[in-house]
């Protein structure tokens, strides 16, 4: 295998990686917070990618072409759009269940999830098919040997780890991250030293599910496509990475992205065997890390949650 | 006398009244109401064609009833199949089970089919495939209730072999969905192309849902094809298309009839998808025999989406239905055996004659490519003019 080969397939890896990681880390932060899973994450996604979409939509029709403001906009729309949607659904379905065994909110997000992917599939115009994403990235490339090193490629991976460490810094800098911590680390002290809990909750479920529609965009930046259906094959691994790198902690998450990308590159490029079990393989090997690794690679400690 | 008389005239009055009312409200009297059904992927990722064949259905059954030599009313009960074997066969059950249904028009998807026939044979419903193209439809068993309208993926390919090495191509590489549909694709095309002497690079096998093929595509643009085969539906050869781009694959990018949508361009925007090749069993409906007649009645009953390629297809396979009921009545058994015996049977698809498997006889495939956002004949197309040309040729 030559250079420009091993190259695209490093490219790939850490696109697709980057892309994981934004999803996992909405699963941390939530389950860092409240204990919860919510498996809407990547249908919510998908939805704050369709709100861009449709941002973008309406910016051609009012006649604002350039690329750099449509894509500003589109972002800043798309990711308020979704923060509110993640605020609203701890606010009305996840905080309700508070006293409900852990059960109920997965499985009432999960047909929240259901529910939005289906609404989005028959109430948005044409919503069943495949819509085309503009490419609003410059698309120029250099050509290494066999290697098409792309621009719009560089920016969204650079884009998306510059989120990622914004966040980091984030929860470890300001009032806000150090009030998360507190919260994720115990809620009742937290509520006595006067750190409003409900803010925080809701704060951390928009945070979350902003940067997943930071991932939906990116996806759809890269892909040129999305669709309804987006969202649930991203969520789940986006899940699985989280598990894998140990929920609760943020850099599990994104260590989770990773290797996860990077099972699906050497499980296609690598064995021997169709490329079509790649995600069987990827899978597969993520069941054996947890079997290895009960509570992630990197397990949440109690006094250093989030 | 004189009360005789009025006597007399009042029964003729009350005669002529009661023929005349018999005759302003006869149909309503006279025609029982007939019940059949149609199933296809109404919604999901090829719900565009579901929807299209239902609506070709229903137009054939509005036009049927409005046509006063008719000896029945219709009615025609759609159902979904979400283009997912389990669904299919849920819904496949329900419509078989209901005894007042006598025959069926279903299944796009190839995977939906092959679940349900034995549904169908069970319970003695005749059904006739409006889309699906597996062979093993028609051919992997001995059901007299299976019949099928349009041609089969056999056909396809081998006319899509020929017709891709005439064009002067050598090399393919291969990436099908891992469904019946398309592993079968790619086992036939892969036939005919090396019988041709063409030859496959590398065949690769990817999950109907896949989002991203980069993996693959980087090791077929290693392998330098002259053309890249995709077998699969619309959705997954949307992203496929793009994602060559994106890594500077510049060969031909050629389909099977699973990509001849409308939604191919929605999903990627003129550009990319200009010089695409695809093949589609029968002739485009504005070409068929009966096609002018088909497109001018299906805009006239202002359906908010296009009948898609298999629409004519649903069209024809419910009017041969509906033929078989006024023919032999509407009794399952009846219509099975009517089945059997269709021979050059009229339509808008051209005549029907089915073979010892249901199978219709048609061999007629048209080839497409995409040119300015549409997909039109080959022989039509500047490409076969050359006026444009397709990747790799001078």
């Amino acid at each position: 295998m030559d250079i420009g080969l091993l190259a695209q397939y490093l490219a790939n890896g850490i696109m697709l990686g980057t892309m994981y990681a934004l999803v996992a880390v909405g699963f941390t932060l939530f389950f860092g917070v409240l204990d919860v899973i919510k498996f809407s994450h990547g249908d919510v996604l998908m939805l704050g990618t369709f709100a861009g979409f449709t941002v973008w939509l309406g910016l051609e029709a009012a006649g604002i072409s350039n690329p750099w403001v449509q894509l500003v906009l589109i972002l800043i729309a798309s990711m308020a759009f979704t923060a509110a949607a993640g605020a609203a659904i701890a606010k009305y379905l996840v905080l309700p269940l508070k006293k409900a065994p852990p059960l109920n909110t997965l499985l009432i997000t999960l047909m929240l999830g259901t529910a939005i992917r289906e609404a989005v599939r028959l109430f948005y115009p044409n919503g069943s098919n495949p819509k085309a994403f503009p490419s609003l990235l410059p698309d120029a490339s250099v050509d290494l040997g066999g290697f098409l090193l792309r621009a719009d490629s560089v920016i969204l991976v650079v884009a998306g780890l510059g989120l990622i460490t914004g966040l980091n810094l984030m929860l470890n800098r300001t009032r806000l991250g150090l009030a998360i911590r507190a919260v994720a680390q115990d809620e009742e002290t937290a509520r006595t030293m006067g750190i409003n809990y409900m803010v925080v909750v809701l704060a951390t479920f928009g945070i979350g599910s902003g940067v997943a529609a930071f991932a939906g965009i990116m996806n759809g930046l890269y892909y040129n496509e999305i669709n309804f259906g987006m969202g649930l094959l991203l969520g789940l691994i986006g899940f699985s990475a989280a598990i894998v790198g140990g929920l609760g902690n943020l850099y599990g998450a994104i260590l989770g992205g990773f290797i996860f990308a990077g099972l699906q590159v050497v499980g296609s490029a690598l064995l021997p065997f169709a490329s079509a079990y790649k995600d069987v393989f990827a899978f597969a090997v993520v069941i054996a890390i947890m079997a290895w690794k009960p509570t992630g690679l990197i397990p949440e400690r109690t006094s250093d949650r989030v | 006398m004189n009360s005789r008389f009025v006597r007399k005239t009042q029964r003729l009055t009350l005669a002529a009244a009661t023929a005349a009312s018999l005759l302003a409200t006869g149909p309503a009297f006279a025609k029982d109401t007939v019940h059949i059904g149609f199933i296809g992927p109404l919604t999901g990722g090829v719900s565009s064609i579901g929807l299209g064949g239902r609506n070709s259905a229903d137009l054939a059954v509005k036009l049927r009833n409005a046509d006063p030599n008719a000896k029945y009313t219709y009615e025609i009960e759609a159902l979904d199949d979400e283009c997912k074997p389990n669904v299919g066969v849920q819904v496949a059950t329900k419509l078989a089970a209901n005894r007042k249904v006598v025959g069926a028009i279903a299944h796009y998807c190839s995977a939906v089919a092959m679940g349900t026939v034995d549904v169908y044979h069970k319970f003695g419903l005749p059904m006739t495939v409006w889309g699906a193209v597996l062979p093993d439809i028609t051919y992997g068993n001995e059901y007299g209730e299976i019949t099928r309208v349009n041609g089969t993926m056999i056909n396809q390919n081998e006319t899509a072999a020929k017709f891709m090495l005439e064009q002067g191509y050598k090399t393919w590489a291969v990436i099908h969905d891992t469904t019946d549909y398309g592993k079968g694709h790619n086992t036939y095309f892969t036939k005919y192309l090396e019988e041709g002497g063409g030859k496959i690079l590398g065949a690769f096998g990817v999950t109907s849902d896949q989002q991203d093929f980069t993996a693959e595509l980087t090791q077929i643009k290693q392998l330098n094809p002259d053309v890249v085969y995709f077998a699969g539906l619309t959705p997954l050869g949307v992203r496929v298309r793009q994602q060559m781009d994106k890594l500077g694959i510049k060969a031909v990018f050629q389909g099977v009839s699973g990509i001849k949508s409308d939604a191919y361009f929605e999903g990627l925007g003129g550009e990319l998808a200009e010089g695409s090749v695809t093949f589609l069993e029968g002739a485009p409906a504005e070409k068929l025999p009966g096609g002018a007649f088909f497109l001018s009645e299906y805009e006239k009953a202002g359906y908010d989406s296009a009948p898609e390629a298999y629409g004519p297809f649903a069209f024809a396979a419910t009017s041969l239905l509906m033929d078989a009921i006024e023919e032999v009545g509407p009794d399952r058994k009846k219509i099975v055996a009517y089945m059997a015996t269709v021979k050059d049977h009229e339509s808008i698809t051209g005549p029907i004659t089915f073979d010892d498997h249901g199978q219709n006889t048609v061999a007629l495939i048209t080839p497409y490519v995409a040119q300015s956002g549409q997909w039109v004949v080959w022989e039509d197309s500047e490409y076969a003019s050359g006026a444009r040309k397709l990747p790799g040729k001078q």
